[in-house]
């Protein structure tokens, strides 16, 4: 956890986006975490993606749980704020702040520890209810803050530092968030920037459950000849089965893709995804499809990544709820109190 | 048949029905204790039911008390002995010179029944069959046969019950005409072949006055409702459920916009009692008000959020329900053994707000302030109901509102303040009253946010783990808990008629019973000041009270005295002086338990009663 205030200066010549803000302005403090860790450049890329799509940084709330990953919230998007809550619970605080108000966009960042472990059950319900999110897994396979103990994604078989083989099977999040129904899904690879940034940035534009997926190699516990989470075997097995431009504004596409090769799909906000296929035969729209060609792939040792599912048309947990479009937390007595004819009337019904 | 006298008893009995579960009677008997209230006689029902669904025993009881004590009495004057799975026991606590009433459409042997009660055999069976085909309706009509005959033994006023009906069944009239066929059906049975009425009776009276009959849960809800809570996250468990599905039920009536028909609320079923708290730690944090309830196992669950609470300064508010424990327990039987639980709930230095209503009119009262304390302390508060006061319908006067009463939303900083330039540091102490001032996330867009969390931090929220800055902050927390003292209910003090020495502390569902007790110590010539604990942190005046007198009696629903224990531990007093008067069998307290053993006490400590003195 850091107290190290980065200094506001910087170069006057800093490119600024609509709204006016430098990159700068979506910085947080420094981190404190190992020089080299992939959650830095996750934590990067959330910064870009926000820049890029000109988020007011105060409309944000970023909420995390315990861990490495969930240091991180304060190291991006100073302006905003933050929560770091209980271990493994970040989704359901996430789901009570996003019914409090419906209108600030919902940042929820969480390790494999946080999410396939200890929080695996709020993971799975909060997809399903379909929370208008952006959940990040910054997905290590290992357990960092205490030191290198396997976490629940780590592969059935790759190494921990100190040679332990792991004898356990692994979740795969990825898998788990199609089966509950997230209505965007994604994995990418934190050292892959110009796949992460768009992905962030769609997520953030869809309206509903948004989950990515983001193998993050741990510097200091995971990043050795065995694991399956480290800079060179993600690099060796990443499996891209797209790539994706967001196309923020609502002006006509210009397309400069090779015919058939590009899928622009339309989001709730209006924002538009332009989609680079790279396997010809995937299609992002196809739930059950996704679920079997992820299995098949991972049969193989291949770590498939991109935009694996989306549903443009998704409803959230508001729209099921059924719930005004006032934010709940600035309502007051005046509309939330029946007041003393109501009771009176109350009253009467029960003598 | 003895020489034991039949009892005889106008509108002053005890009625226990005996039942299956699942077989409908609840409705039968509610309806029998309504009628009662409808002569203007106070009633004091209490479900007695297992943790089950359908085919087990359950047993409905209806204290009939002119003189309003709405305490469980004890005993039983008439058994309504419906089920033959409890029959021996049932027969066996039926009061000598009782009744039994009971279906005699099989004969029973006569070693079945007892000579010192009065046995009163109505064919019911072969009543229903022979009018009823279908097994459902068989089983249903026999339950409004049995209310009808039981109307002509009782001395009731079939109109009564008839009005009754046709509020219920209203706009259903197959329903309504069918059930009052069978009120009469019994009641006619009875009346020609039975010798009506018996020594118990009801006879019409003005004792209930504007009165309202209805459930601490509902009540509570309702308070949630005009507390203005808008998020509501709960997991179902036993004696709870019903608050989460009453606001449920009091929001489709009160809460949805009446242009757009859009819900005002938001209601989420959680995974576990995990989850629903941290729903309501989040809506609570980004500035709405939220409420979860439960029971103990659930409080148990929810301790490392409740910790965050109170060190991270979040509002929340949770209504526990409190059932016999520890683990499962008995979860459909009624204790106050949560106390200790929720007063240092989680690890670490915590203290935490509890709240204790002794019936639904302050349970409704208690659950709208709960949101106004949690706002303005930042803090969890504890709404402490148990399942005596939740889960069965009682007397209490009507539910009240101000309608100039605003909503306290405690210290929070907006953006015109902080744009005046307003020093905000999330835990500065500015007023040193311990409250540090908060912002809702999204603001402003250069000032006031900062991280939240559950490690150690400064007063402008930044991470520490420095030891006086931390000790800092335990400090002021504690400060924090001094300022609640006084904006939490005082407890209530009655003093004996002559000045004495001994007093009694009680608190929450022991409160109709502690009254009645009170009367019947003084018959035995105790005087006894009470004194009614209405909330933690106690005001200063429980210290007062205990300063007062030699003895005090702490009654309770718990093995441990609890409440004994908090009194001890906070005001650093001898426990000699407290002396601990427990009951724990999953009952509801009694006066007359109350009134033994505080009796049997007060002769132990050679106290003499001023009547023998005198004499």
């Amino acid at each position: 956890m850091t107290y190290i205030a980065k200094p506001k200066f910087h170069h006057p010549g800093l490119k600024k986006n609509e709204l006016g803000y430098t990159h700068r302005d979506y910085e947080g403090k420094i981190s404190t975490l190992c020089a080299g860790c992939g959650h830095d450049s996750i934590t990067a890329s959330i910064i870009e993606a926000c820049y890029e799509l000109s988020i007011e940084p105060h409309r944000v709330a970023k909420i995390s749980g315990i861990g490495c990953s969930s240091k991180t919230p304060d190291y991006f998007l100073g302006n905003s704020h933050g929560f770091n809550t209980v271990h493994g619970r970040m989704p359901s605080v996430l789901t009570g702040a996003n019914l409090a108000n419906r209108d600030l966009i919902y940042l929820g960042v969480s390790g494999d520890g946080d999410s396939a472990s200890i929080g695996f059950g709020q993971f799975a319900h909060s997809i399903r209810r379909g929370v208008n999110m952006t959940y990040i897994v910054e997905n290590n396979g290992v357990y960092g803050l205490t030191k290198g103990q396997f976490s629940a994604t780590a592969d059935r078989g790759s190494k921990s530092k100190k040679g332990v083989t792991n004898t356990d099977n692994a979740i795969d999040l990825v898998a788990i968030a199609l089966q509950l129904g997230a209505t965007f899904v994604a994995r990418s690879f934190s050292g892959d920037k110009t796949q992460l940034v768009p992905l962030i940035a769609a997520a953030i534009g869809h309206k509903g459950a948004s989950f990515i997926d983001v193998i993050s190699p741990c510097i200091a516990f995971n990043n050795h000849a065995g694991s399956t989470k480290s800079f060179d075997y993600v690099r060796e097995h990443n499996d891209a089965v797209n790539r994706l431009d967001v196309l923020v504004g609502r002006d006509p596409i210009a397309v400069d893709y090779a015919p058939g090769t590009v899928q622009v799909v339309e989001q709730h906000d209006g924002s538009k995804i332009a989609l680079r296929k790279i396997d010809a035969d995937y299609d992002p729209h196809d739930r059950l499809g996704a679920q079997t060609f992820l299995a098949r792939h991972a049969a193989k040792g291949q770590i498939v990544t991109g935009l694996l599912y989306v549903d443009p048309d998704a409803e959230d947990l508001h729209a099921h709820l059924d719930t005004v479009e006032t934010p709940l937390n600035t309502l007051e007595a005046d509309t939330l109190c029946p007041g003393s004819a109501a009771l009176d009337k109350f009253n009467a019904s029960l003598r | 048949m003895s020489d034991k006298k039949p009892i005889s008893s106008v509108n002053d009995f005890v009625v226990r029905f005996a039942n299956v579960n699942g077989s409908g009677s609840a409705s039968a008997n509610e309806m029998f204790a309504r009628a009662i209230l409808r002569h203007g006689v106070p009633v004091s029902p209490r479900n007695i039911f297992p943790s089950n669904i359908q085919g087990l025993p359950t047993w409905y009881e209806v204290r009939v008390t002119e003189e309003g004590h709405l305490g469980a009495r004890g005993g039983v004057d008439m058994m309504v002995a419906m089920n033959p799975q409890t029959w021996d026991k049932d027969v066996a606590g039926i009061e000598p010179g009782g009744y039994l009433f009971y279906d005699s459409t099989k004969p029973m042997p006569s070693t079945k029944f007892r000579d010192d009660i009065t046995v009163i055999g109505v064919p019911l069976t072969a009543i229903t069959n022979s009018t009823y085909t279908d097994p459902r309706q068989r089983q249903l009509f026999k339950n409004i046969i049995y209310l009808g005959a039981l109307s002509a033994l009782l001395d009731m006023d079939p109109k009564l019950i008839e009005q009754l009906i046709g509020e219920q069944y209203k706009g259903k009239e197959k329903l309504l005409s069918s059930n009052v066929h069978a009120l009469h059906l019994g009641r006619d049975w009875a009346l020609q072949n039975l010798k009506c009425p018996l020594g118990l009776r009801i006879k019409k009276s003005d004792k209930v006055g504007d009165r309202i009959f209805i459930e601490g849960n509902s009540a509570a809800a309702l308070g949630a409702v005009y507390g203005g809570a808008t998020v509501c996250a709960w997991y179902p468990i036993t004696p709870s459920s019903s608050v989460a599905e009453a606001f449920t039920a009091h929001c489709k009536k009160y809460r949805h916009d009446p242009q757009t028909g859009k819900a005002k609320y938001a209601i989420v079923q959680g995974e576990d009692e995990l989850a629903s708290i941290g729903i309501v730690i989040g809506a609570s944090w980004n500035g709405a008000r939220a409420f979860t309830a439960t029971s103990g196992p659930g409080i148990s669950l929810m301790t490392e959020f409740i910790g965050l609470s109170y060190f991270a300064e979040i509002p929340a508010v949770i209504m526990n329900i409190q059932r016999a424990g520890p683990s499962t327990g008995m979860p459909t039987r009624t204790q106050q053994c949560d106390i200790i639980a929720c007063a240092y709930a989680s690890h670490g230095d915590t203290k935490h707000v509890l709240l204790f209503p002794e019936d639904p009119a302050e349970a409704f009262e208690f659950a709208a302030a709960a949101f106004d304390l949690a706002e303005r302390l930042q803090t969890t508060i504890f709404l402490m109901l148990d399942l005596d006061i939740g889960m069965n319908h009682r007397l209490c006067r009507p539910l009240k509102w101000d309608d100039a009463k605003q909503y306290d939303r405690g210290k929070v900083m907006t953006a015109e303040m902080l744009d005046e330039g307003r020093d905000f540091g999330r835990y500065l102490d500015v007023d040193g009253d311990g409250i540090p001032y908060r912002t809702y996330p999204g603001t402003h867009p250069t000032k006031g946010s900062y991280f939240t969390r559950g490690t150690s931090r400064d007063r402008y929220a930044r991470y520490s783990e420095e030891g006086s800055v931390y000790a800092d902050n335990m400090q002021r927390l504690i400060r924090k808990f001094e300022t609640a003292q006084d904006m939490v209910p005082r407890p209530l003090q009655a003093n004996a008629e002559r000045p004495t020495k001994y007093g009694v502390i009680y608190f929450g569902s022991t409160s109709p019973a502690m009254d009645e007790a009170i009367g019947l110590l003084e018959t035995r010539g105790h005087q006894l000041d009470r004194l009614r604990i209405r909330a933690f942190p106690f005001h200063s005046s429980v210290a007062s009270f205990l300063a007062e007198h030699d003895f005090v009696y702490v009654v309770e629903q718990n093995r441990d005295a609890q409440l004994r224990q908090l009194i001890v531990n906070e005001n650093g007093i001898d426990p000699v002086r407290l002396v601990p008067i427990v009951h724990y069998d999953g009952t509801p307290i009694t006066a007359r338990y109350i009134a033994k053993a505080i009796g049997d006490h007060q002769d132990h400590l050679k106290v003499t009663p001023l009547r023998k003195a005198v004499s």
